[in-house]
């Protein structure tokens, strides 16, 4: 056959999507449950990385809880997970894999989103896990905040999907999450979120009830999608704290 | 190279050199642009193209004498496009850290122009073996100046190298910044990859003059 005829030219397209088609469809379904379990084990070490419960050393990277023992860890830790619709609190065992970002856009819509809270127990103290979501520069940015039922942060976990590699990457590098720890959300009784800001003259961030840590340099937009975020995400869950500070 | 024979090795050493994508044929400068930043980056986007162009040009080289020209493009594409796919679920499913780390450049090395560039300057018109020595050539050659210009950006630009700070520390003044040294911050943002790639180019052309073209 004329290898430059219309005829071959349409078949040829055709079979090749077809091949390809089956190939890409069968790998992914092929793949799709142990890529689950991958995403599974990494939010179960999100949650727990947040509340503290990581390998980390004095300094340097990041070090979860390795994925063989997650799965223990967080059943030992997280005593409760809760879902938070409206006004009712119901405990829910899955919660933990409910997709914020789809409560989001749900709540854009007019309607009653589910957010998810987990409820650890670390050295007898009690933390309170929420997650969060937003833009960074390129792409998502999300992450978990724990806090004590006063509001102030406990630990955070950042992560991203496409941010610069050595500028809005860093968002989730020790020293910049690690300046979260300590921070209050609230300023007095009001909601005031954490901002993320350049030059604040607190470089090594030693005020803590000033609402901001310091920013990352060459990282703007990044930097003001976690502001963005935290006073977003963070705030639908005002009235769950102050019911919890009302209870004593 | 006793073991490829010379007319092959020129294929693996001149992209390495005299004839290097990015510094001479100008090809995939937006990805060395964007990721080198980090030095890390540079090297897993070096490996990543390594893999994908290696793989590509072989299966281009086997489809070359079924390929209408008409599609010819569309049909790399799909190549590239399929096998960027394939290496990303693999990964997410078995190394699924080293997935997240690759997230970023799949759509970069997808439209890499070198990797289309060689499928359509090479591969579509010669056989599998020389096809694939002048794919890795192709891709040390542009892996090569990404990793020159990561370990410039990250070493002047943030003070570490893999991640692990050579200089001292700056916010505790120690080692070198104990003696007021500072890191360029310009380094981070992409011009700076500009200039450096510019820097080699200079470098290159006056070490051989045969390289400079003639107005």
């Amino acid at each position: 056959m004329n290898k430059e005829s219309n005829i071959y030219t349409v078949l040829f397209a055709c079979l090749m999507v077809v091949v390809v088609g089956s190939v890409l469809a069968y790998l992914a379904s092929a793949l799709s449950a142990k890529i689950k379990e991958n995403e599974r084990f990494e939010k179960q070490q999100n949650i727990l990385y947040a509340m503290g419960v990581n390998q980390n050393e004095d300094e340097g990277s990041v070090n979860f809880v390795p994925t063989e023992v997650v799965e223990r860890e967080f059943s030992t830790y997280i005593t409760e997970q809760l879902v938070i619709e409206g006004d009712k609190i119901t405990k829910d065992d899955q919660a933990y894999m409910i997709d914020i970002k789809k409560e989001l856009d749900k709540m854009k819509e007019g309607a009653t989103p589910k957010l998810p809270v987990f409820v650890g127990q670390k050295d007898g103290e009690t933390f309170y896990i929420v997650p969060m979501y937003g833009k960074g520069l390129w792409d998502a940015i999300w992450g978990f905040m724990a806090l004590d039922k006063d509001m102030v942060v406990q630990g955070v976990y950042f992560d991203h999907k496409a941010e610069t590699p050595g500028l809005g990457a860093n968002i989730k590098q020790r020293y910049f999450m690690d300046d979260f720890t300590g921070e209050t959300i609230l300023n007095g009784s009001n909601y005031a979120g954490i901002k993320v800001v350049k030059g604040n003259n607190d470089p090594v961030n030693e005020i803590k009830d000033d609402n901001e840590v310091d920013a990352l340099a060459g990282a703007t937009i990044t930097g003001n999608g976690v502001s963005a975020m935290i006073s977003k995400t963070v705030n639908l869950y005002k009235d769950y704290f102050e019911s919890l500070r009302n209870q004593g | 190279m006793a073991l490829l024979s010379r007319k092959d090795s020129k294929l693996i050493l001149d992209p390495l050199a005299d004839n290097n994508p990015i510094t001479i044929q100008v090809l995939g400068i937006c990805s060395a642009l964007a990721i080198t930043a980090e030095l890390k980056a540079s090297i897993v986007m070096a490996l990543s193209v390594l893999f994908v162009l290696g793989l590509g040009n072989v299966v281009i080289s086997l489809m070359r004498n079924m390929i209408p020209s008409k599609i010819r493009i569309i049909v790399q594409l799909v190549v590239v496009a399929t096998l960027v796919i394939i290496v990303d679920q693999v990964l997410k499913a078995f190394a699924y850290e080293l997935s997240k780390t690759l997230a970023v450049f799949v759509g970069l090395i997808i439209t890499n122009c070198i990797i289309m560039g060689r499928f359509e300057a090479f591969a579509l018109g010669n056989g599998v073996w020389r096809s694939f020595l002048d794919g890795i050539g192709n891709a040390a050659g542009y892996g090569v100046i990404l990793i020159i210009v990561g370990f410039f950006r990250e070493l002047l630009g943030s003070g570490t190298l893999l991640g692990f700070p050579v200089l001292g520390n700056p916010i505790e003044k120690t080692g070198l910044y104990a003696m007021g040294y500072e890191n360029n911050g310009f380094m981070l943002l992409s011009p700076m990859a500009l200039i450096v790639v510019g820097i080699l180019i200079w470098f290159q052309r006056s070490r051989n003059p045969a390289l400079i073209e003639e107005n």
